[in-house]
């Protein structure tokens, strides 16, 4: 059975002032499952990944051409509310977020923001995703502590769960192991297989290893231009591209 | 392992004999180093002398007058008898009241050109007009408080008038201190926010300034001591030689500490009584504005530990 898609990006152009950092990206992400954008440093797949939830539109000087929809909304398009697709796209970063307050306070955040004010529910909410982020056991007993105490991976594992409270339907990741160690690393794959279950995931990864363990489609990006994307297995086993096949193999990179 | 024999006898320091190490020699770089830490050593000292001997003098003259009357009661026989609490409350009055305006707007200001404030040329010259507003001269301050606030609003010579002019004088120092602490918070509490669907005044309301409080409470301490300090702006608008009793509104003229001192020792008729009082003056004053300034403080300390930073 073909998967649903998704987010569907069609001739993407971005620029940074004059300069072009993205060149004519096309390409599908399907629903409930994990797409992986690999390669080289400065090859513009967090820029793509940011374009999904308009975070590019904190930089100033920058202009999107083409179009990204989503369930058939157009995301760029003037009129889209930024505030409601970011409920709807959740995004985990590179270096671990979480708010200078309790690690309560930064899981009731999402809710509060959103005018909800019933206790119970939040408790209940905050709960429930603490527990999807497998972060529950950790932490159930230092709720009102600074979320700073926790450790890095700890850290990491919150922000996902601050993103899984609003309830997103995609999820995306931004290199999220990058500053972590093997286990920590580790904890976050497992989460991400866990939770494509209910979320469309799109993981930008420097590790070409996490890519073929946790994704089930990957692109492959260099200069900024979509070089080749299908299955993963595919890419890593029998890749078209020579280039990709020269990535893959560390010739380059 | 054991200690080979001998090697206690080297003199401290250096390598024993006959292996390859060499005797321990003075280098020049040590001894500039030596220099430049006693240099620094010496600056700290000179400071410190002169901070402590401000408030040595300041005491040592200032304790003798100090007593529960001279804190509570009001002055009588021209100044020379009695105590000096009207100006201990009008001081107070002015420094609150200043404040009360200026943080506000001073924050707000903040917001606005570090936030939301288009990167333009208008937005620069008004940073620019800002930092020069903090190098006028504050008799300036007080001609124009009297020229706008007790002339033209028709406030007369009051307190508030007297707090709207010290704190428009505290205004630049508080934006640019509030405008250093927002931009301090890492960009990625704003994008983690964002990302959330938190919209950006949420951002700022609930994260930004949370974390820049610290920041926007040292800039207030700073203008604590200074605005409670200022004689010239309350000249013309806020202050008074003399009252009988407390002010009773807004629109009450008042005595206040600085402007006290100065009356002490430039009128009356007996000198060597008035210079005495007004050293206790400047002491009180000193103790008033390190009372604001220690609230703060706890306020800050409070406000760092809440939020883990």
């Amino acid at each position: 059975m073909a998967p649903e898609t998704k987010i569907c990006a069609q001739h993407i152009d971005f620029f940074y002032g004059r300069t072009r950092a993205l060149k004519d990206i096309s390409l599908d992400i399907y629903a409930n499952r994990v797409t992986a954008l690999i390669g080289p440093s400065g090859c513009g797949k967090s820029t793509f990944i940011r374009l999904i939830n308009r975070m590019n539109d904190l930089i100033p000087g920058t202009r999107v051409e083409g179009k990204i929809i989503m369930d058939g909304l157009d995301i760029n398009h003037p009129r889209t509310d930024v505030v409601d697709l970011r409920r709807r796209v959740g995004m985990v970063f590179q270096k671990p977020n979480p708010f200078p307050k309790s690690i309560y306070e930064n899981m009731s955040y999402g809710l509060r923001i959103n005018g909800m004010k019933d206790r119970n529910f939040i408790e209940q909410r905050v709960v429930s995703a603490l527990k999807k982020a497998a972060l529950y056991d950790d932490v159930k007993d230092r709720l009102h502590e600074s979320a700073l105490m926790l450790s890095g991976g700890q850290q990491q594992r919150l922000c996902i769960a601050r993103c899984l409270v609003v309830e997103p339907e995609v999820i995306l990741f931004d290199e999220p192991c990058a500053s972590l160690d093997p286990i920590s690393t580790r904890k976050i794959e497992e989460l991400i297989l866990e939770l494509k279950k209910d979320y469309t995931i799109v993981i930008v990864t420097h590790n070409m290893q996490q890519a073929a363990r946790v994704s089930d489609y990957t692109a492959f990006m260099y200069m900024g231009e979509l070089v080749e994307y299908d299955l993963t297995e595919k890419i890593f086993t029998v890749p078209k591209e020579r280039m990709t096949e020269e990535y893959l193999s560390g010739k380059f990179g | 392992m054991t200690i080979p024999e001998g090697i206690t006898d080297n003199l401290p320091g250096t390598w024993p004999k006959g292996t390859s190490g060499r005797k321990r020699i003075i280098r020049t770089s040590d001894i500039s180093q030596a220099l430049g830490f006693l240099a620094l050593v010496l600056c700290i000292i000179f400071a410190l002398l002169f901070l402590g001997s401000i408030v040595y003098f300041i005491t040592s003259r200032g304790m003798a007058v100090i007593s529960w009357e001279f804190l509570t009661e009001v002055p009588r026989r021209a100044m020379t008898k009695g105590g000096v609490a009207p100006a201990i409350v009008g001081t107070f009055y002015l420094t609150v009241g200043a404040m009360a305006f200026a943080l506000p707007l001073g924050v707000a200001c903040a917001i606005y050109l570090c936030e939301y404030s288009p990167g333009s040329v208008a937005v620069n010259i008004i940073r620019l007009s800002i930092n020069n507003l903090a190098g006028v001269p504050s008799v300036v301050f007080g001609l124009f408080g009297f020229a706008v606030f007790v002339k033209v609003f028709g406030f007369g010579v009051s307190i508030l008038s007297g707090s709207l002019t010290l704190g428009i004088m505290a205004l630049p120092g508080i934006i640019s201190a509030s405008q250093e602490a927002i931009l301090a918070v890492p960009q990625s509490y704003r994008e983690a926010s964002l990302a959330l669907g938190a919209t950006h005044w949420q951002t700022i309301k609930k994260v930004v300034l949370p974390t820049a409080l610290p920041g926007i409470l040292t800039g207030v301490i700073l203008n604590v001591g200074r605005v409670a300090g200022e004689t010239a702006p309350i000249l013309f608008t806020a202050a008074t030689f003399y009252t009988r009793g407390y002010p009773d509104s807004v629109f009450s003229e008042v005595m206040a500490l600085p402007y006290h001192i100065y009356a002490l020792m430039t009128e009356g008729t007996r000198p060597e009584v008035q210079t005495a009082i007004a050293y206790g003056c400047a002491l009180i004053l000193l103790a008033l504005v390190l009372a604001i300034s220690a609230a703060a403080i706890i306020l800050r300390q409070r406000q760092r530990i809440s939020y883990g930073s």
